[in-house]
């Protein structure tokens, strides 16, 4: 059972600079990837403007039929959203710790150009341990 | 007034007793000013033995200063003469002092009498830093390297000193080790010492 379908990181501008896929169901070749990045980022900027209520910061969880995005924005305009099973809970945590991992392993990494796609080994790394650890924590449950 | 008599007012700044230097730093604060260090020098070189030279500068700066100021504080005005003496003192005195721990280990090489090798797990400076591909052998620990150096050559033994990645076994990551190379006349004085 995976819980997690797959995260995203976009870049301010809608570019995505980060895409990994768990599991078998809902996995996206890479144009596709891409495409759901900037549609994302377009609906959710969308959203902040149609929103009712005023200093509404965008859409934090789009609920499907077959499917749960839970969006997280950091103050720069960064997103990271998972798309994972219906119902699946405590993301928001998990989001706001893959925001930390960004924010050590990507920012600190004098060889990152920012806005540009993530390709950080010990990233990396540590994103595998968060989101195994999250499983456990989960089938614990 | 505010303050008076809380805080003694030396007129004479030699009177001044040395700072104990425990504070910490934040690591977050050093890890970025150390990013911008390797960024900016990235944009003065045009290739990697030029970029790690410069860091090795950098650091040989700080290790020269570190020396005088551990000497003077933890040492009554003394420095170490003898070279496993100056050794377990950059083993363990300097990185404590820098890292807040003692290095991982400290080893003789096996196959030169002259050459001796610091490793460490996690290099702190190395904590946040993925080397990418096309960088080939790179290691930031060459400021490291370059510390190591200030402290010998300012303690008189000039020495070549080189950060390396070492691949372990059952590790994804591999640790930085050190390596020291004495010059020459160290190892004769050493001999001559006995």
């Amino acid at each position: 059972m995976a819980a997690i379908y797959s995260l995203y990181i976009i870049n301010k501008s809608g570019g995505l600079i980060f895409y990994k896929d768990y599991g078998s169901s809902g996995r996206m070749d890479t144009n596709d990837s891409l495409r759901v990045a900037s549609l994302w980022h377009s609906m959710h900027a969308i959203s902040q403007q149609l929103s009712p209520i005023s200093g509404c910061f965008g859409i934090e969880l789009l609920q499907a039929d077959t499917f749960d995005l839970h969006c997280f924005q950091s103050l720069t305009g960064t997103k990271f959203f998972v798309v994972c099973e219906p119902g699946t809970q405590h993301m928001e945590g998990l989001l706001k710790h893959i925001y930390e991992l960004y924010t050590d392993y990507v920012l600190k990494n004098p060889f990152y150009e920012m806005e540009m796609p993530i390709r950080c080994e010990l990233f990396d790394i540590n994103l595998t341990q968060a989101i195994q650890k999250d499983r456990v924590a989960l089938l614990a449950r | 007034m505010i303050g008076v008599g809380k805080i003694k007012q030396y007129s004479n700044v030699l009177d001044k007793p040395l700072s104990k230097g425990k504070q910490e730093v934040s690591l977050s604060a050093f890890a970025f000013l150390f990013s911008e260090l390797v960024q900016y020098n990235q944009t003065q070189v045009d290739n990697i033995a030029e970029l790690e030279r410069r860091l090795e500068d950098a650091g040989y700066a700080v290790g020269a200063r570190v020396l005088e100021l551990l000497c003077h504080r933890d040492k009554g005005n003394r420095r170490e003469t003898r070279l496993l003496g100056i050794l377990s003192f950059v083993h363990s005195t300097v990185w404590k002092v820098l890292f807040g721990k003692v290095a991982d280990s400290l080893e003789k090489g096996t196959e030169h009498e002259d050459e001796y090798m610091i490793s460490e797990k996690e290099l702190l400076v190395n904590r946040f830093i993925s080397i990418p591909k096309d960088m080939g052998t790179f290691n930031c620990g060459a400021f490291v390297a370059g510390i190591v150096r200030g402290v010998l050559d300012g303690a008189g033994f000039p020495a070549v000193v080189t950060a390396h990645f070492v691949p372990v076994e059952g590790q994804q990551r591999p640790r930085t080790t050190i390596l020291i190379k004495f010059a020459e006349e160290v190892l004769r004085r050493e001999a001559r010492l006995g």
